[in-house]
């Protein structure tokens, strides 16, 4: 029963034990590491749909194979899977495999999106309008546009069933989506949880925010001071979450830790944050106080950093005020530098760069950046560097004042 | 014992604004009329259901954040309010509360005007509209007219995405999250919707709305309904058929007797409700069917069927009342509600 609960067993410990990255760096960790670690760009001009009208040309777009990775699907239903559902299974093929997990009658999935299978609705509202007596390919259109269905992909792709839960809160998605899978597992409400987020891209997303003059018609550089614009990406990023003890039941390798999990409304304005970055400040600070931590302990910070204005002078502000004299130690970056801004697979991405960092001892640079914005009393990483880290945080906010933080431990 | 209790019920419908046009016309019993709406071409029109004007406007819409947000946002609002207005709850801009809405077409009126603007001439595509696209745009409206809240998650999901979104607000309050959470099912009538609904079954009629419970962990000075349970998620788009869903979702609920409820999902077309009318087979007590009479509002009338079977409770036509939710392609799910404090709660009394 999803209520009441089973009686609560003192707070678990909860360990990812299995990791699937897809971006336009490439699909896989180790393709990913390469690229992050050196601040490799992966933007090219947009190939999907039509932006000469636009002003902004570039994104960062994934190099899908025709192929896809070995699950239960059929040929049929294999076929009719759209962009979306591809990278999503990509990323899960990997995870799943990493933490080689078993099928299940009561495996969870809690995933982040905020676009869904868009590309579909696209096709469905053309071709309503071009020949609305005609039935080929809608009602699969429809399907497949829908948010569950995606997921349900997943699930029958690796032969697992359990409670489906799609987070929609914009670009801060995929990292509540985690955090909600946090929760589930720390509470002992599951043992396991598939979690993540994804999001392909799409005219309709592109077009709007090149129509809010968000998008950079030049280079997106998070935190420099002449920033002028995020540019979109797509991609997935999974996690298998599950209970320390159950991992340690199961003798599976442990990547790291997720210790700590907040999350705040910015109620300043729907497609702005509060100048001051209030939200985002409460939403570090609910999240070291579960974790128990002082921002001390914190040893890098992956932003949300898109490379708007508004956006990197709140976070800049709130980083500051949350490490207080800590700042002037602390690196900061943005990985959407390297691939973009993946709105509901964000989050998801970024915790795996987390995990990247945790276990391989460097940080993500931002090479691109010129002039830091004055406003960051943090050192931006701007060259490739070795650290050993032990916790990263991990930021996320998005429009409509969704914002969320994630804390990772390395595992020793 | 701890428990989790309905303080608050709101609503809007194409019955009309609040809770008593509903109730009024599930008593009534008939099929609302159906409209036909107009498309994108001028020869076709679309059948739905749609609210009504409001007898006198609200004043709540001259905030600035709803001067340009949509129809789902206003419906959202307007249960909300009513909601939080009959839950003897704390004032709305308690920093402890929660916000939960649960969504299945989301959006859509502003992002298919947005997405004709992008096709006839991208560099015009308005600015305006994009923001209230996001599917979170609602929740946060509603966060920022209420004056903040703690927690906010915006659901997707088949129509049993406002379900989950009470499981949600009963973790956050057991948790001690949020002091008080606001779940609400909402949708809007849009063309697409429509189109779509006629592709899987003629007969379905799209309709719009809202439905807001108000949760929190003590009963309040209200008729003490709890929150009883909510079934395990019966996925039936996998291999599973939904008979197979529904007829597990029936076994979930205890023991049935004569003074319970049923408040189920037909929608009145044989082929779309056959898994639930075989899967509650030789059911004897009380039924509702609230899509057969108000249509198929997706997660909206999922949140109907929620204030129905509460406010049946509260007018004690029931002990206790089952809402079962056989979503269109996700999974089957219900929600139990009862009358009175649980057993645990009288014996500490």
């Amino acid at each position: 029963m999803l209520f009441p609960p089973k009686p609560s067993p003192a707070p678990q410990r909860v360990v990812v034990t299995g990791a699937g990255i897809v971006t336009a760096l490439g699909i896989g960790w180790r393709v990913n590491a390469a690229g992050f670690r050196q601040g490799r760009r992966a933007f090219r001009p947009v190939t999907l749909f039509d932006v000469s009208r636009q002003r902004a040309k570039v994104a960062g777009e994934v190099d899908l194979p025709a192929a896809l990775p070995p699950t239960r699907l059929s040929a049929r239903t294999a076929r009719r899977l759209n962009r979306a559902s591809r990278q999503l299974l990509w990323a899960t093929a990997e995870a799943w495999q990493q933490a080689g997990w078993e099928p299940g009658e009561d495996l969870p999935q809690v995933l982040g999106t905020t676009s869904c299978g868009m590309e579909c609705g696209e096709s469905y509202y053309r071709q309503a309008l071009a020949s609305p007596a005609s039935q080929r390919g809608q009602p699969t259109r429809a399907l497949c546009y829908q948010g569950q269905r995606q997921a349900l992909d997943v699930a029958e792709a690796f032969g697992f069933r359990g409670p489906i839960t799609l987070i929609a809160n914009a670009c801060a998605s995929g990292s509540n989506a985690i955090g909600h899978a946090w929760e589930l597992v720390r509470a002992g409400r599951a043992e396991r949880v598939l979690t993540g987020g994804y999001d392909a891209l799409s005219q309709l997303v592109f077009a709007g925010f090149d129509s809010l003059q968000a998008l950079s018609p030049t280079t997106c550089r998070p935190f420099d001071a002449h920033r002028d614009g995020l540019a979109l990406g797509e991609g997935a990023a999974v996690l298998t979450l599950e209970s320390l003890a159950y991992a340690r039941r199961r003798g599976a390798e442990i990547l790291g830790e997720i210790i700590g999990y907040g999350a705040a409304t910015d109620c300043h304005h729907l497609t702005q944050p509060h100048p001051e970055g209030d939200a985002a400040l409460r939403s570090m600070q609910e999240t070291c106080a579960r974790a128990g931590l002082s921002p001390e302990a914190v040893g890098y910070v992956n932003a949300h950093g898109t490379g708007t204005q508004l956006n990197d002078a709140a976070e800049a502000r709130a980083i500051n005020r949350w490490a207080g004299a800590h700042a002037a130690h602390l690196p900061v970056s943005s990985t959407k530098g390297s691939v973009g801004h993946l709105l509901g697979a964000a989050g998801a991405v970024e915790a795996v760069v987390a995990l990247m960092v945790l276990r391989e001892g460097w940080l993500p640079p931002q090479p691109l950046v010129e002039t830091v914005d004055p406003a960051c009393a943090f050192p931006l990483v701007r060259e490739p560097r070795e650290a050993k880290v032990e916790v990263v945080l991990s930021n996320s906010f998005g429009f409509g004042g969704a914002n969320a933080t994630l804390l990772l431990r390395r595992w020793p | 014992m701890s428990g989790i209790f309905v303080r608050g019920l709101g609503a809007v419908s194409p019955a009309g604004w609040g809770v008593a046009p509903l109730l009024a016309a599930l008593r009534g019993g008939e099929p609302l009329p159906v409209q036909s709406l107009p498309g994108p071409m001028a020869h076709r029109t679309y059948p739905g259901r749609t609210v009504p004007a409001p007898v006198t406007r609200p004043n709540w819409l001259a905030h600035p954040r709803l001067r340009r947000a949509s129809a789902i946002t206003h419906f959202a609002l307007g249960a909300a309010l009513e909601a939080l207005g009959s839950s003897a709850a704390p004032p709305p801009s308690s920093p402890r509360l929660g916000i939960v809405t649960g969504t299945h077409a989301a959006c859509l009126r502003y992002s298919e005007r947005f997405f004709g603007e992008v096709l006839r001439d991208p560099p015009t595509a308005s600015p305006l509209l994009f923001p209230e696209t996001v599917i979170n745009a609602p929740a946060s409206h509603l966060a920022a007219f209420l004056g903040g809240a703690e927690l906010t998650y915006s659901l997707i999901g088949d129509q049993t995405a406002f379900v989950q979104a009470l499981a949600v607000a009963a973790d956050w309050l057991l948790e001690r999250r949020v002091d008080l959470c606001l779940v609400v099912g909402t949708e809007e009538f849009a063309w697409p919707v429509a189109d779509a609904l006629r592709r899987f079954a003629r007969g379905l009629i799209a309709s719009e709305g809202a439905g807001a419970l108000v949760l929190a962990r003590e009963p309040g000075n209200g008729p003490g309904l709890r929150l009883e349970l909510i079934t395990n998620a019966h996925l039936h788009a996998c291999s599973d058929t939904r008979y197979a869903a529904a007829h597990a979702l029936r076994r979930d609920f205890p023991h049935e007797s004569p003074r319970e409820l049923l408040v189920d999902a037909r929608c009145g077309v044989p082929r779309v409700d056959q898994a639930e009318t075989a899967a509650w087979q030789g059911w004897s007590g009380l039924r509702l069917s609230p899509r057969a009479v108000l249509g198929e509002g997706l997660a909206a009338a999922t949140a109907w069927q929620c204030v129905a079977a509460c406010a049946a409770l509260t007018a004690r036509e029931a002990d206790a009342a089952n809402v079962s939710v056989i979503g269109g392609n996700q999974q089957a799910i219900g929600v139990r509600f009862a009358a009175g404090l649980p057993q645990a709660s009288l014996q500490d009394t």
